[in-house]
């Protein structure tokens, strides 16, 4: 029997704001432990959450770049469980109304595109952390992390592959840091995710029975723990076996899903609204205002690229990966009025060099104006194509402009075709069997000799000077 | 006259005319302290150093001229209230040892308003409880009585000001621990109208219920506490930005032409004869003064008590899991693991009636039960308060009995939770629908026992509510009579 994967993945992102969600402590990571911690954070007796608004903002510019229904009245409720690091004994969540609701992204992915279902975006707190001590019995309780807001993204069980999940989680963590309301920095958990999987007969309409896995913190991991739990539940399906509900943790090192170790606990959250906050209201007029000062989003920007700067979806793929990129790419064209060539040099030089490094673009000696100026130097024949490539390094290396670079090395083209000549004729003379072989019909000595001009001529000479008098005098 | 049976007002009016000082005023209350707690045990500890301290401080502000308002008033906590720096223990053992860091909101403010803070008063655990029984630091006595209960939850709070043990106190109210107690021991207690008093830093018993107000000796006293107390907080989600008016401007005006509402479901078979024929009498005085009173109908009350008896514990379970012995507060010794720790501190830690009430209230909101329970519970609340909206369009106050009967005698109920329920059957509906009310003293029984009258109205209609209690206050001119201690 041939099986269909059905995914639903949850995302849960932690959102840029400077304060929590329910107090003024800072959210910045790697504070020393309980020191962005107040009463609030604690739970002590007594103290009250009052909302962030800035989380309503950024949770809302979310909703609308996924298309998703704003509810104009949204409720807080409490999530109840114990556990260490919930000092309160439960987490400030969103259940029966959450902020925003019915949305849905497209996806493209090798075998195609596709529509993937948001079901709902919610705001909720972050819980503390508990770090165990490995030579005593007991463990601490850092409430740094406590408030720090979350908000989590629940897909439609739209999805069908491993390759689909990928592709929807990279579109997901691609609009949010576009949006700059997450960082997306999955290895510190500021953009986490968990999968539901099942399997069902192709053609069936019902859900068989799922299994949740956790612990996938990299897309790499993500794809290949779900590849490896399709498999899992075709194996066992195949074999006449049944699926057990259950969470399982993906563990890297091993390449394998497995069963929480543990008695699995049927949980009763006993979700209801907490009195201590109020609906939130988002009226018509708020969402508009957020609207309107929305970044193009990612999708929007490659269109608007292949579109108006004529150049390959690929290439539009790789230039709007991020935002700081595409700003760079286009300040690039806009200052040499040529985008394809423009593409070429980011994404060739400028990015091999920055990857390198493991460097931002944002702080890429390389300014847009210097690399702008020296795609003209190729183009008015300063240099050669070939030269630029160096000239790219050095600037890279120093940060001075490229014509600093062009001087003081001495890399401006000859095009002089008295000296172009000269070169040639040395060349020439030096090699006469090569000749002798060239005029005997053996086109591919040619090449020959255009490395021994360029290499007389420290690479100096215009390229297509070289040709065309190489030509001439070779015929003699 | 001793310094320690005065008013709020009557003192302001001494140290005003420098008749007396605030050490003095200090000196008196804490004598009469020493002289009569021991047998009322109204106090779960007192601040008797930094109480001279602060009297000492009110002195010096009154010499340079520019007295806070409350400068040198000798005011008591319930022990509900974070006072920093100062063991808060919510009548709990589970908090036996917890010092708060900060100061609720209304500590803050009659701090800065230049109170003098004689202690902490005595509660039913976690504020749950009709009697003061349930704490976990002794029973409080009724000073008109000892051998009965003051009512709870701010039994202490109560039996402080009837004994002169304070000149006035704060307690809370989450289904008539203010106005119960109150009538029970003979003063003014009131409960504001939700969100008219911030509750930071009050410890949660059901946060969609709780709010703070004032025991008073008088009505006059109580409007001058309301100003102290009342104002939006911007660090509570649920405190309202609305306009505080001077409560004082209230009393004096009298109710001529008045609608008084009289709701018939409050006149029912339960309530003690000697209580109604009190209340009656009391209606007799607010016609006397020129009000109408009308017989009005408040169909949902026989629901209240069932609809706070989920909606209460369900928010209780879920305020009460801080509680688990991680942070601060009791742990248990000698757990072998997370789940136990948690257990023994929990069973440890908390009384039999706050167990039953995160009992009632975790089963109320269990999956399964929660849209039976917790869901339909909260739209009969919509409806009660639907009641009082559509009575407050005719009426401008209700005058109901505050209690169904005067004092009962210690341990007389706790063996029946349902029936020390049914003694907030007349309160329990002003805090379902989140409207002010407030208990004043009417008479006393046969057998001496203090009994009050509730008065309610609408929505932040505080000032009526004390136009209304202060006027009836004087109609009825009932002899000060104080306890014999």
């Amino acid at each position: 029997m041939e099986f269909e994967p059905v995914i639903g993945l949850e995302v849960h992102a932690q959102l840029l704001t400077n304060t929590k969600i329910f107090c003024g402590c800072s959210t910045k990571f790697g504070a020393a432990p309980n020191s962005a911690a107040c009463p609030v954070c604690l739970g002590l007796p007594g103290v009250l959450p009052v909302l962030n608004r800035k989380v309503v903002e950024f949770a809302i510019r979310m909703a609308i770049a996924t298309n998703c229904r704003v509810n104009a009245e949204n409720v807080f409720a409490r999530k109840n469980y114990f556990y260490p690091d919930l000092p309160k004994g439960y987490q400030i969540s969103q259940y029966a109304l959450p902020l925003a609701e019915d949305g849905h992204i497209d996806v493209e992915f090798d075998g195609g595109k596709k529509r993937i279902g948001i079901v709902r975006i919610h705001m909720e707190e972050d819980a503390g952390k508990l770090l165990h001590d490995e030579h005593n019995p007991w463990s601490y309780v850092d409430l740094n992390r406590t408030g720090v807001p979350l908000i989590e993204i629940v897909s439609a069980p739209d999805i069908r592959s491993a390759e689909e999940a990928s592709a929807y989680l990279r579109r997901l963590h691609e609009i949010l840091v576009y949006l700059e309301i997450c960082d997306g920095n999955m290895e510190e958990g500021n953009f986490r995710c968990d999968a539901n999987v099942s399997l069902r007969p192709r053609g069936q309409e019902a859900f068989g029975t799922r299994a949740e896995l956790k612990n996938m913190n990299s897309f790499r991991n993500v794809q290949r723990a779900l590849e490896y739990e399709i498999k899992r539940q075709q194996y066992i399906l195949e074999s006449g076996g049944a699926i057990v509900q259950e969470t399982r943790l993906w563990d890297d090192g091993q390449g394998a899903t497995f069963a929480m170790r543990g008695k699995e606990e049927a949980h009763d959250y006993r979700y209801f609204p907490d009195p201590d906050l109020v609906p939130v209201a988002v009226d018509e007029a708020w969402v508009k205002e957020i609207r309107s000062a929305l970044p193009e989003l990612p999708l929007e920007k490659r269109e608007r690229f292949i579109r108006d700067y004529a150049i390959p979806p690929y290439d539009a793929g790789v230039l709007t990966a991020s935002r700081a990129l595409a700003d760079y790419y286009e300040e690039v064209v806009r200052l040499c009025g040529l985008p394809k060539i423009a593409a070429n040099w980011v994404m060739g030089d400028v990015l091999r060099l920055l990857n390198e490094e493991k460097r931002d673009i944002r702080d890429c000696p390389v300014k847009p104006e210097s690399l702008a100026a020296m795609i003209r130097f190729i183009e008015d024949g300063t240099i050669s194509g070939k030269i630029a490539k160096d000239v790219v390094e050095e600037m890279y290396r120093t940060g001075k402009p490229p014509k600093a670079v062009i001087e003081e090395k001495g890399l401006v083209q000859i095009t002089d075709e008295g000296a172009v000549a000269d070169a040639i004729r040395k060349v020439i003379e030096a090699n006469p069997a090569q000749l002798a072989q060239y005029r005997s019909g053996k086109d591919k000595v040619f090449g020959f000799f255009v490395g021994q001009v360029m290499k007389a001529t420290q690479g100096k000479a215009n390229p297509k000077l070289v040709n065309d008098l190489l030509k001439k005098m070779l015929a003699g | 006259m001793e310094l320690y049976e005065r008013t709020i007002h009557e003192l302001q009016r001494l140290l005003r005319d420098g008749e007396t000082t605030a050490v003095e005023i200090c000196r008196s209350v804490f004598a009469r302290i020493e002289a009569v707690e021991p047998r009322v045990h109204a106090y779960i500890a007192l601040m008797r150093e930094p109480a001279m301290a602060a009297a000492a401080a009110a002195d010096e502000a009154i010499r340079r001229g520019d007295p806070p308002p409350l400068a040198g008033i000798p005011i008591a906590l319930k022990d509900i209230y974070c006072t920093k720096g100062f063991p808060t223990t919510c009548g709990s053992r589970i908090l036996q040892n917890f010092v708060p860091p900060y100061d609720a909101a209304v500590v803050e403010k009659l701090r800065a308003a230049g109170a003098v803070f004689t202690g902490k008063t005595n509660m039913d655990e976690f504020a749950m409880g009709s009697s003061t029984e349930n704490s976990a630091f002794g029973v409080t006595r009724n000073p008109w009585d000892l051998d009965r209960i003051p009512g709870g939850s701010s039994g202490g709070s109560a039996a402080a000001v009837a004994a002169d043990l304070c000149i006035a106190s704060l307690g809370s109210d989450t289904g008539g621990s203010i106005r119960q107690p109150a009538s029970l021991c003979g003063v003014v207690g009131m409960k504001p109208t939700y969100g008219r008093v911030s509750r930071f830093g009050l410890i949660a018993f059901a946060s969609s219920l709780d709010q703070i107000g004032p025991f008073t000796k008088d009505v006059e006293d109580c409007a001058i506490l309301m100003n102290a107390i009342a104002g939006y907080d911007p660090r509570e989600s649920t405190s309202v930005p609305e306009e505080v008016p001077d409560y004082r401007g209230f009393l004096g005006r009298g109710i001529e032409g008045w609608t008084v509402g009289i709701p018939r479901e409050y006149f029912v078979a339960g309530i003690d004869p000697e209580v109604l024929a009190c209340v009656r009498g009391a209606i007799r005085v607010v016609e006397s003064l020129g009000a109408r009173c009308v017989d009005v109908s408040l169909p949902h009350t026989e629901h209240c008590l069932s609809v706070y008896y989920i909606i209460a514990p369900a928010e209780a379970s879920s305020n009460l899991a801080r509680y688990d012995g991680v942070k601060y507060g009791y742990r248990a010794e000698g757990a072998a693991d997370l789940l136990e720790m948690y257990k023994k501190s929990r069973s440890e830690g908390f009384g039999p009636e706050v167990k039953r009430r995160i009992m009632l209230g975790t089963y109320a909101l269990s999956s399964g039960y929660y849209d039976a329970y917790y869901k339909k519970a909260s739209q009969v609340r919509a409806l009660v308060r639907n009641d009082f909206d559509e009575v407050f369009r005719s009426c401008d106050a209700l005058l109901t009995p505050t209690t169904p009967t005067p004092a009962f005698r210690i341990g007389e109920k706790t063996a029946d939770p349902l029936q020390m329920y049914l003694s907030d059957i007349c309160t329990i509906s002003a805090n379902m629908a989140g409207i002010p009310g407030i208990s004043v003293p009417c008479g006393y029984s046969s057998e001496g026992l203090p009994i009050g009258v509730q008065f309610l109205a609408g929505h932040f209609a505080e000032g009526k509510l004390l136009q209304i209690a202060a006027a009836f206050e004087k109609g009825a001119n009932i002899p000060r009579r104080k306890p014999k201690l």
